[in-house]
């Protein structure tokens, strides 16, 4: 088809005087699609949200930490990831107050722990340690080095976790050292005790029933 | 627009002229301006089938084509997906619309002589657009692995079995088992989401292309092209698409959303018709239920199906069914050669013509309502009289549309 | 022209006549009423107490029972028996292949049975059990001929009889008109039964589309503005055909 000039009709709107009204329409009905457009879009985009499938995969986990000896760690699942709960002995409470000066956030400042969690031991129970075993620098999971002063780690090394893929290293609180890939301590995931001995892991002592 | 836009409008249509083919296909592209209600569809099969594309992607997110999974994962999406059971019934009651406003399209372009010269290819394209739908719907409808997704496809893949000589072993090819199974679903699920939109996609297009070639119809008949403003070229009864028609089908699309949720929102099942009520037993081998029948837009086709029972010639019954069932859908066609009036629509065309559509579209619907029955002795004859009128209409087509009285055509559009 | 429209329009309304008349048993119609939260709740609580021991709901979670105005701990409390968390779904306590050695068949899964069955065929087959020594159960059923199933809610509805009568059709010919009878009471009054099966398939009505309320609240809303929408596209359809006319 060969281009031809173009037809303009647009020349009679000016004539019939309606060019303001047919402008305000178009803009009235663009507004009015614009509006259906996102309406239609919503449920498309919350159908992409975790299903109630995964809401109750990733419910709360309760724990028993009854027979948990000092010094002990114990891996738990939640949501797919690793939850260490360590139970420290005194001598590794000790070591925390040691290391401040080598860590990058010490007093736990940014928020990367609930509240209730936000001291020195970052823990509800001084003794009881809960962590995401996550490294906060590209997601691999650390190792728990309770060894002091191995060869590897320098003679400084109190116990802590390191990470093998990139090196950053935290102490027995999860805080990071200085200077290294990881920019923040390890992630606190909210939890809660439902007796001396029960921990539930995923919800605050509000939330939970 | 602003100069920086223009300027940036100059680069893109130096390198690829997206302002002239805008003008090709929209501003430029001048319709008749007497299009009538019918001329709706169109578009709005435009539109479902955007919907089916969307929606289905994201069906597919979190459907499993798996025989062990796929019902729960279907009642996965119903309920744990968030909003799942509106995309699941906007993509099962946009199967159904599909087939509503394809087949009025269809009805639209007998009516005014759509497929006759210089659209014959055009309405060929059209008819491979409708058989690429059907396998669409086909495959689509085993996916949920429902009772009537498994026995729908059981009769269906029966029929291939009993094609003489190939029959069996093309059989075993399309399901890549001895019985129906995960293996079927699974590649009916490629054929589905993957092959087959790819097809109807590009033949959309070509549709679309070739329509833009030799221009629209009109429910006048008469080609707008033959009366030209000497000066500009442009047909004088010729209106620009866009605006005028693109405003106007936009009215056409919001009507048409209001029937498509109705349905969503206060009938998904449609009666049973839309979602059948078997569908929602999981798949059982061994079990028939009570009562089969496929969705209510194949049912004309399956009630010709079952019409015939008597072997004739050296073909058994069984195979006639099929070839009549097949035929059926095929012999459309044939129509731009079939019909020899000297007008186009109906408008001017006899009363020969007027009732042997009507007598055609009796037939279609009285066909389609038995295919959802079980069969009778009554209602075997029934389908068998209409089958007679159904074939009728187009092979006798030559001889009346030509000794018809017609009326003569206008030189310019009625408005 | 017009007489073909005419014509369509007919043919439209045809196929609703399809369904109706594919049924050959007469059906009670069942007084459901989704909307009703506390016949929901008490629908939920006879479908676990009773139907939860053999069938399954594999596709429903007990925490959807929200839904029904209950909080998460009244359902842990009142409706989980099988020591599952809130967000686990409705599984059967029974063990598949056993209850097909018992049955015959196992028991289907009653999540969507309601949109298989339809709510009416469920309030009458459950309302219709009857004893019949010969079958392997001891009960038979009216709408559901030698079904596998037994007549649980029998020490609540008591134990029918079928009573066969020829009646006289007035036309010379005769025709069987079953019936069934109590023959011995049960806890509840009949009426007190219906109710409790009405609540009962009112449930299983919910269960089959949890989502069906919202879904019918959500049209209303989508509906009003396409309704709006289809004035102000009209009004600017017409405004640029005024060129054209």
């Amino acid at each position: 088809m060969e281009l031809r000039g173009l037809h303009n009709m647009a020349d009679t709107e000016n004539k019939n005087g309606t060019n303001g009204r047919r402008r305000f329409l178009v803009a009235a009905t663009s507004v009015a699609g614009g509006i259906a457009c996102v309406a239609w879009a919503t449920p498309f985009v919350m159908s992409m949200m975790p299903s109630e499938r995964a809401k109750a995969a990733g419910a709360p986990v309760e724990v028993d930490i009854s027979k948990l000896e000092p010094g002990m760690l114990l891996a738990v699942e939640w949501r797919g990831k690793v939850v260490w709960v360590l139970k420290r002995t005194p001598d590794m409470l000790a070591s925390l107050a040691k290391l401040e000066a080598q860590l990058a956030d010490p007093k736990s400042e940014r928020e990367m722990q609930p509240k209730y969690a936000q001291n020195t031991t970052r823990s509800i129970k001084p003794e009881i340690l809960i962590t995401e075993g996550v490294c906060t620098h590209l997601g691999c999971s650390p190792i728990f080095r309770r060894d002091i002063a191995p060869a590897d780690l320098g003679a400084d090394w109190l116990g802590g976790f390191f990470c093998p893929c990139h090196g950053s290293k935290f102490d027995l609180a999860g805080r990071v050292y200085k200077n290294l890939p990881a920019p923040t301590n390890l992630i606190i995931p909210p939890h809660t005790y439902l007796s001396e001995s029960l921990l539930l892991i995923g919800a605050d002592s509000k939330e939970a029933v | 627009m602003g100069k920086r836009m223009t300027s940036l409008m100059g680069w893109i249509d130096a390198r690829m002229p997206v302002t002239a083919k805008w003008k090709l296909h929209l501003s430029e592209y001048y319709a008749p301006k007497n299009f009538n209600f019918w001329y709706y569809f169109g578009s709005l099969a435009m539109l479902v089938l955007v919907n089916q594309l969307l929606t289905g992607i994201f069906l597919t997110m979190n459907y499993k084509p798996d025989a062990s999974l796929a019902f729960a994962s279907v009642e996965y999406i119903m309920r744990d997906v968030d909003f799942g059971w509106l995309i699941r019934y906007m993509h099962s009651t946009g199967a159904s619309m599909f087939f509503v406003v394809v087949y009025l399209h269809m009805f639209r372009g007998m009516m005014y002589g759509s497929y006759r010269k210089p659209r014959e290819l055009l309405w060929l394209i059209g008819m491979m657009i409708f058989f690429v739908l059907m396998m669409l719907a086909f495959t689509g409808y085993i996916l949920p692995w429902g009772q009537m997704s498994y026995w729908g496809a059981q009769v269906i893949l029966s029929m291939v079995g009993s094609i003489p000589v190939i029959g069996e072993p093309l059989k075993d090819l399309i399901m890549g088992d001895y019985m129906l199974s995960d293996a079927a679903l699974n590649r009916f699920f490629a054929y589905h989401v993957v092959t087959l939109p790819i097809l109807l996609l590009t033949l959309v297009v070509v549709h679309v292309l070739a329509l833009h070639e030799v221009g629209s119809n009109n429910p006048d008949g008469i080609e707008i092209k033959k009366n030209k403003d000497p000066e500009t070229g442009i047909p004088v009864d010729g209106i620009p698409f866009h605006p005028y028609y693109s405003v106007k089908d936009i009215v056409g699309v919001v009507g048409f959303l209001i029937v498509f949720f109705g349905i969503i929102f206060f009938a998904p099942e449609m009666g049973g018709y839309f979602l059948e009520y078997n569908n929602f037993v999981p798949a059982n081998s061994l079990q028939t239920p009570d009562h089969i029948a496929p969705v209510w837009y194949f049912t004309p086709y399956y009630s010709m199906l079952r019409a015939a029972t008597v072997n004739f010639l050296w073909i058994d019954a069984k195979l006639w069914g099929i070839i009549l069932m097949c035929g059926s859908v095929a012999i459309f066609c044939l129509l731009p050669w079939l019909d020899r009036s000297p007008v186009k629509s109906i408008r001017y065309k006899g009363s020969y013509f007027k009732t042997a559509l009507t007598l055609f579209v009796i037939s279609v619907f009285v066909l389609g309502w038995l295919g959802t029955k079980t069969p009778t002795p009554l209602y075997t004859t029934l389908a068998q009289i209409f089958t007679v009128v159904y074939f009728a209409f187009f092979l006798l087509m030559p001889w009346y549309s030509k000794i018809d009285k017609t009326k003569p055509e206008p030189t310019r559009v009625s408005t | 022209m017009r007489k073909i429209k005419n014509i369509l329009f007919v043919l439209c309304l045809l196929p609703l006549t399809t369904f109706a008349a594919g049924i050959e048993v007469k059906l009670d119609i069942a007084p459901i009423r989704t909307i009703d939260k506390l016949s929901l709740q008490r629908g939920a609580k006879t479908f676990v107490n009773y139907c939860l021991t053999c069938h399954s709901a594999d596709y429903m979670r007990y925490n959807r029972l929200r839904d029904l105005g209950l909080s998460e701990k009244q359902i842990s409390d009142n409706l989980i028996f099988t020591g599952q968390k809130t967000g686990g779904l409705m599984h059967t306590a029974m063990v598949k292949k056993e209850a097909k050695q018992w049955f015959g068949v196992p028991p289907p899964d009653l999540s969507v049975i309601a949109r298989s069955r339809g709510a009416d065929w469920l309030y009458t087959y459950l309302r219709q059990f009857y004893r019949d020594e010969s079958t392997a159960t001891g009960w038979n059923n009216l709408v559901f001929d030698r079904a596998a199933m037994p007549h649980v809610f029998y020490q609540l509805q008591g134990e029918q009889l079928l009573k066969v009568e020829m009646v006289d059709d007035g036309h010379g010919g005769k025709h069987e008109v079953k019936r069934l009878e109590l023959s011995k009471p049960g806890t509840l009054s009949k009426t007190e039964y219906d109710m409790q099966i009405a609540d009962l398939v009112n449930y299983l009505v919910y269960l089959a589309e949890p989502a069906a309320t919202y879904r019918v609240q959500l049209g209303i809303i989508v509906m009003l503005f396409l309704f709006g929408m289809l004035g102000l596209t009209y009004t600017l359809k017409h405004e640029y055909w005024r060129d054209i006319h």
